[in-house]
């Protein structure tokens, strides 16, 4: 696990210096990728000038929900996003040259292009996630303090697990690419919101079949003092990490077998 | 004029090789508008008729403007258009005896038609089956169809001209990024115009932007029945930005032949 | 260094047969091949397009699976030990490169250092040679993007033996190269096998690759093994005669000389055949002694001529 993290550093790093040559391109890319970030942001502080509550929830407590699942996606995709290019490199043949190396081609994919502009997502999040910590009323005990640093650890894993596993399913359907985009841009989309707003059913699916309630509402709801609509133990207010290591374990699964599938029938 | 509708048919075919990747994407719009339904739903609960919609409206602007997204290609920043000139191979088009314009659009039509019949239908489709929407009548239907070609030519105007900048910018990364946002966002994908606040609202309903698909989702919802002045506003843009287009092809094309290809 | 036994590998491909139905067959790419590679041999592998050499080359190298058989390189099991064996072999293709693109040649080498974890000093030392034996210090810093063919694939050797493996293997690399290009790879190739006793298994097309470079060949057609041994061998099996081309003064009816015989004329020029195991020099002794010649070259059966005679027959020639 230490050598594949080293390999990912030595590597991230090659390609960052590579880049850094043009200094003017990398600020640019930088800057284009926080503005795009920034739009689902304008689009919640657009919507809550019509209304000092969405679902329920105060634009402080959205601040938090949006800051918190937003720092977890951009930061799974500063690690593991270009991942998804899986599919291109099946179409084009050059996954077979990265069976060549002594390194998982996982590793290869995640690191390729690795750019300072992937750390352009972090900026609005980032910056939001700290704003709504000061700002949303709640009473900061001890264990809430923890829970926060618990919910992004989690929910950076469960979103890694995603791109992984949507990446795997191009093992399957090379061109499904888009198809993959649900979960994780689909996923990192929803997480802003507080996931009441689409239903007990919902709510449910997104608990018990997709875990993506685990990524910030789980805990948010223990941060923020809420009472759980589905009535669930308080246990499953600090289970993210739990369900993040439990879907990486899917996720690895899926991808092993999605590539011992395409060593024995080839491209 | 025989040559373009071939160039059209050509493109339909084409695009209509990528079944899975399109059916793939089509499933992620459908997704996406269920999600985009729930979180307006949440809003309209608070203000039942915010923008002059209902909730059903909201409903089915979602999965609508999901629906419109490739066939007017709200992401496409540029047409393919931008790597011919990259490469140069731009010389060569422009010596053939079609117009450039002409050609890019004629091919732009065939690709948007087989969008509309793949991307364009399922996440309609999807959300009817959860949710009630709300349908036109079929003059609607006719009107809606006008104002989506219109659309379309808008759509075009925008994209030809960011494809061109490429002539004299080379690196167009910063065009494109700033092209795509602004469509995302003026168009009214990442929340409807109406909901637009004050000046905001005001200034956006003048962008061409608008024309995309807001304007096609207003007719869709019956909310915009002067038919006259929407045409007039999209056709407006569409003549606007494909003169421009035009111009802009002819300084490039006296570069070229300066610069000797 | 290279142990292939009863090797096979057997693809399902589907077809559309009409609107709605698909056919499944099961294609044999490769039907029990075995083969040895000592270590430090050079080793030409040859077949038509489909007959199972890059299917060959990948089960090697551990990219595919086989489906039955044992392979075994550098005693390792390629599809179980990939990652252990990448790190003792090298790797080129000639239709595609191993480089990445859109970095320049030298962040390439810097990128493959560390995924084989060579040493900082230990590259430095090897970049230093590969530069000058390959003669990359002109395009170091090119993006591999805008490399000439026979620039990249100078990039792709060196990119793999940074690592200094013990066997080569190589599929197609002087495939549409230029002349220079080409004499460069394979002298390249000839001192690296020679000096430093690199495994070499070479697969290609050109004739002069081969005849320049390997002792021994292995032949695989419709996934067999056609023939294995050495290129002289596989000459005088095939009896393939060489011919003398002859330019005379003045057009002459057909020459009668000892050892030789003519199989064509045309004007002034004559064809003549000479068996394998003839002295081609006593017969342009002879002609040259009774004819008035005004030119003279002798051709040696070309590969193809030879593979396509071994096709025809379904010789599972011997050694």
């Amino acid at each position: 696990m230490v050598e594949t993290v080293r390999i990912y550093l030595l590597l991230a790093g090659t390609w960052m210096r590579s880049a850094a040559q043009y200094p003017a391109s990398m600020a640019m890319l930088l800057v284009t990728q926080a503005v795009t970030t920034s739009l689902d942001l304008l689009a919640i502080l657009i919507m809550f000038a019509h209304t000092p509550r969405l679902g329920g929830f105060s634009l402080p407590e959205v601040m938090f929900l949006y800051g918190s699942a937003g720092v977890a996606v951009s930061v799974a995709d500063i690690v593991l996003g270009t991942v998804e290019r899986l599919g291109e490199h099946i179409r084009q043949g050059t996954l077979d040259t990265l069976l060549l190396r002594p390194v998982s081609p996982l590793v290869q994919i995640a690191t390729e292009d690795f750019n300072p502009r992937r750390m352009g997502k972090l900026v609005p999040t980032g910056t939001v996630l700290v704003l709504a910590l000061t700002r949303i009323d709640t009473t900061w005990t001890p264990s809430r303090v923890l829970t926060v640093p618990l919910m992004l650890a989690g929910g950076i894993g469960i979103f890694c697990a995603l791109w992984v596993l949507s990446a795997a399913w191009q093992f399957a359907v090379v061109d499904g690419k888009q198809a993959g985009n649900s979960i994780t841009y689909g996923g990192a989309y929803l997480t802003q919101y507080p996931l009441s707003v689409f239903g007990r059913e919902a709510l449910r699916g997104l608990t018990w079949v997709l875990p993506l309630a685990f990524v910030n509402w789980e805990p948010a709801l223990y941060v923020l003092g809420r009472p759980d609509p589905l009535g669930l133990p308080l246990v499953f207010r600090f289970a993210s990490p739990l369900v993040a290591v439990v879907l990486s374990a899917v996720a690895a699964l899926a991808w092993r077998t999605g590539l011992r599938h395409y060593r024995s029938t080839g491209s | 004029m025989r040559l373009y509708a071939w160039i059209a048919a050509y493109a339909f075919r084409r695009y209509s090789t990528y079944r899975v990747a399109a059916l793939s994407a089509a499933f992620t719009n459908t997704i996406f508008g269920f999600i985009r339904a729930g979180v307006l739903i949440a809003l309209w609960h608070s203000r039942p008729s915010l923008g002059g919609y209902d909730v059903t409206d909201a409903v089915t602007f979602s999965f609508l403007t999901q629906a419109l997204i490739e066939p007017v290609r709200i992401f496409g920043g540029s047409l393919d258009l931008t790597e011919r000139i990259r490469t140069g191979d731009i010389a060569i088009d422009l010596h053939r005896p079609a117009d450039l314009q002409g050609w890019w659009l004629a091919d732009d039509i065939g690709r948007s038609g087989f969008a509309l019949l793949s991307r364009g239908t399922i996440p309609l489709l999807g959300g009817s089956l959860v949710f009630s929407l709300r349908w036109p009548a079929p003059a609607g239907w006719a009107a809606f169809a006008g104002a989506v070609l219109l659309a379309l030519l808008v759509s075009f105007g925008l994209r030809y001209l960011v494809s061109l900048v490429v002539f004299w910018l080379h690196d167009d990364r910063g065009i494109h990024g700033i092209s795509l946002v602004t469509s995302m966002f003026f168009s009214g994908l990442i929340v409807p115009l109406v909901v637009f606040p004050g000046r905001l609202g005001t200034v956006a309903h003048l962008l061409p932007w608008a024309a995309l698909i807001q304007l096609p989702a207003d007719v869709f919802l019956g909310k915009r029945t002067d038919l006259l002045h929407v045409y007039a506003f999209q056709a407006g843009w569409a003549v606007a930005l494909i003169a421009a287009g035009r111009l802009l092809t002819m300084t490039a094309r006296r570069r070229l032949v300066v610069n000797g290809g | 260094m290279i142990e292939v036994d009863e090797v096979g590998k057997s693809f399902t491909v589907r077809r559309r047969t009409g609107r709605l139905r698909r056919t499944r067959t099961l294609i044999d790419a490769v039907d029990r091949i075995s083969f040895t590679v000592a270590a430090g041999e050079f080793v030409g592998y040859l077949g038509p397009n489909g007959a199972g050499k890059s299917t060959t080359i990948k089960m090697l190298t551990g990219i595919l699976t086989p489906t039955s058989g044992r392979v075994r390189v550098a005693g390792l099991d390629p599809s179980r030990q990939r990652t252990a064996l990448a790190r003792r072999i090298g790797v080129v293709f000639g239709q595609r490169t191993t480089l990445w693109w859109d970095l320049p040649l030298r962040d390439s080498l810097t990128l493959v250092r560390h995924l084989y974890r060579v040493e900082r000093s230990a590259h430095r030392a090897r970049l230093a040679e590969l530069t000058e034996l390959l003669d990359l210090g002109a395009f170091l810093d090119t993006p591999v993007r805008q490399l000439s063919l026979g620039q990249r694939m100078r990039g792709d050797l060196a990119a793999a033996l940074v690592h200094d493996p013990e066997l080569l293997v190589l599929d197609e690399p002087t495939i549409g190269l230029d002349v220079v290009s080409k004499a460069t790879v394979r002298e390249f190739l000839t001192r690296l096998n020679a000096e430093r006793g690199t495994t070499i298994l070479l697969t290609t097309h050109d004739l002069g690759d081969i005849e320049r470079l390997c002792r021994r060949v292995m032949v695989i057609d419709h996934g067999r093994l056609a023939y294995d041994g050495s290129l002289r061998a596989l000459r005088s099996t095939l009896d393939a005669d060489r011919i003398l081309i002859v330019d005379l003064a003045h057009p002459a009816p057909p020459i009668e000389v000892e050892g030789a015989r003519v199989i064509r004329t045309e004007g002034p020029r004559q064809w003549l055949a000479i068996p394998p195991d003839g002295n081609a020099a006593a017969v342009v002794a002879a002609v040259a002694g009774r004819h008035e010649v005004e030119d003279i070259s002798l051709r040696e059966p070309g590969i193809e001529e030879l593979i396509t005679r071994l096709y025809a027959s379904g010789v599972p020639a011997g050694r």
